[in-house]
């Protein structure tokens, strides 16, 4: 096929060039590693180890947990100092449903809106129409369905959820392995049954248009990463293995004994996912890791990945 | 068959290495320095920088021993494609660069990380370069500076240079593998032999 035949079989609309630039941006993220930062000093420690873009919040989850209270956008001015810090993209979390809060983010400048269950949510029914705004989102998924869902919504990017703040990275494999699984299963049906998709996109809860494309491609149709609990070199290398696209580290870094060195150690490992002997020695003294809860002990309310529907 | 690495670091790598095989090119991943050269030299006719974060794409290069041997190969005459931040490697000089980057220094240029502001004023756009019209996305996008003698932009957009050539090794601003267009791999592959 030309590319004069390309351009006449499928001419392209400002809506789906608006699409393209929120989409490709987490393209160009692939294979990299979001950090969450608190100051602007984290920021440019986080820069500085090679992280690909930073996630602005004003306490990481594990303080969230530690402290309670209801966790919300961060202040302007700390957002305007980390923008002003760094000159990688830098993200920034909303409450799910807050869309004031993300309209707020987008004229601050922020490169990346997180729709992130990691604050408390502000609207237990809806998350943000997220296809009116010009900043593009990444939210968080635990299954596919889930995942279509906040796609159909305008999200350009999907992180599974894990789960933030334990530093027990258990639940991000749980939640990449499923939908994984989901997306092999639904691959599979559209060679061998594809009337069955329809009954697929009612069981997933997805529009339908999305649960086809799926399927026909055998991947999301943005990009995936994982985040939620990883807290060391081979955390991030064992998600890259298992098939994201990249890592989002929270309270991992910088929660840790040399955040510096971790954060580049993490860094190097992601890249390097399929070489163990790399993983190894960039593994070496890496000081005390966080200290970490075991999400089996969690009580049930505390559990932040079933926030979001 | 022409054989093109991919720097696979970090970053959009995929799209390029499909838009390359759509085009009957043999294309692979380079991201060790066995990738880029083996016993009897370079392995590759020509790589393909893709996009991604350009400081962090520096730091992988010289974190994985593959900075030497690509600039090597590169001064020795292997044709290059350098996309965002991959114009951005290629360029002599950059401004703006995060703490310690380097670049490659193989094309005539001085580039302005980011020149255009935040993800916000990103867009896609049809690109006047020398091989017509090209539909690219400008994704948080360098811009062209200057370009110095021996050395002569290929694209532009509203007199914005968003490309240049330096002997064989071209560098553009935008993503033409994310729109589709494959005019200038065209070009680029056609321009190996």
């Amino acid at each position: 096929m030309t590319s004069e035949s390309q351009h006449s079989s499928s001419p392209s609309t400002p809506a789906d060039d608006a699409t393209l630039v929120k989409t490709g941006l987490a393209d160009m993220l692939k294979g990299g590693v979001i950090m969450d930062v608190v100051t602007a000093e984290q920021a440019k420690i986080a820069q500085d180890a090679g992280a690909v873009a930073v996630m602005a919040l004003e306490r990481v989850p594990a303080d969230i947990r530690a402290e309670g209270g209801v966790a919300r956008m961060s202040d302007p001015g700390l957002i305007d100092s980390i923008i002003e810090a760094v000159s990688i993209p830098v993200m920034a979390k909303a409450r799910i449903g807050h869309f004031v809060e993300a309209q707020v983010l987008q004229s601050l400048g922020v490169d990346y809106i997180d729709e992130s269950e990691v604050l408390s949510p502000a609207d237990y029914s809806h998350h943000i129409d997220k296809r009116g705004f010009t900043v593009p989102f990444v939210c968080g998924a635990t299954n596919l369905g889930e995942a279509l869902r906040r796609i159909a919504e305008g999200a350009a990017m999907i992180r599974s959820k894990g789960e933030a703040g334990t530093g027990d990275v258990s639940e991000a494999t749980k939640h990449i392995r499923t939908i994984s699984e989901e997306i092999s299963r639904l691959h599979g049906l559209a060679e061998t049954h594809p009337e069955e998709l329809y009954a697929a996109a009612k069981e997933l809860g997805a529009p339908l248009g999305l649960v086809e494309q799926t399927a026909r491609a055998g991947h999301l149709p943005v990009v995936l990463f994982t985040a939620g609990g990883i807290a060391t070199p081979a955390d991030a290398a064992m998600m890259m293995q298992l098939g994201a696209d990249g890592v989002f580290v929270g309270s991992g870094i910088f929660k840790s004994g040399n955040p510096a060195k971790r954060a580049a150690a993490i860094v190097a490992a992601t890249n390097s996912y399929d070489d163990p002997d790399t993983i190894a020695r960039v593994s070496r003294g890496l000081g005390e890791a966080m200290v970490g809860i075991n999400v089996a002990d969690l009580p049930a309310p505390h559990h932040l990945a079933e926030r979001g529907w | 068959m022409t054989r093109v690495g991919v720097l696979g670091l970090q970053g959009g790598v995929r799209e390029h290495l499909q838009m390359l095989r759509g085009l009957g090119a043999e294309a692979v991943p380079v991201r060790t320095p066995e990738d880029l050269t083996g016993p009897d030299g370079v392995r590759v006719d020509a790589m393909v920088l893709p996009g991604g974060e350009s400081s962090v794409i520096d730091r992988l290069l010289h974190l994985t021993g593959l900075f030497a041997p690509l600039q090597q190969a590169l001064l020795a005459g292997l044709p290059a494609l350098g996309t965002c931040a991959g114009l951005i490697e290629l360029s002599k000089e950059v401004r703006n660069p995060a703490p310690g980057q380097q670049s490659l220094g193989v094309l005539g240029v001085e580039v302005d990380r980011n020149a255009f502001g935040p993800q916000i004023a990103s867009r896609v756009a049809t690109i006047d370069t020398e091989w017509g019209p090209v539909r690219g996305a400008l994704i948080r996008a360098p811009q062209i500076m200057r370009v110095y003698p021996g050395s002569e932009p290929v694209a532009r957009d509203a007199g914005v240079l968003l490309g240049a050539r330096t002997g064989r090794v071209i560098g553009i601003s935008f993503h033409p593998e994310l729109t589709g267009d494959d005019t200038v791999h065209r070009a680029f592959l056609s321009s190996i032999f």
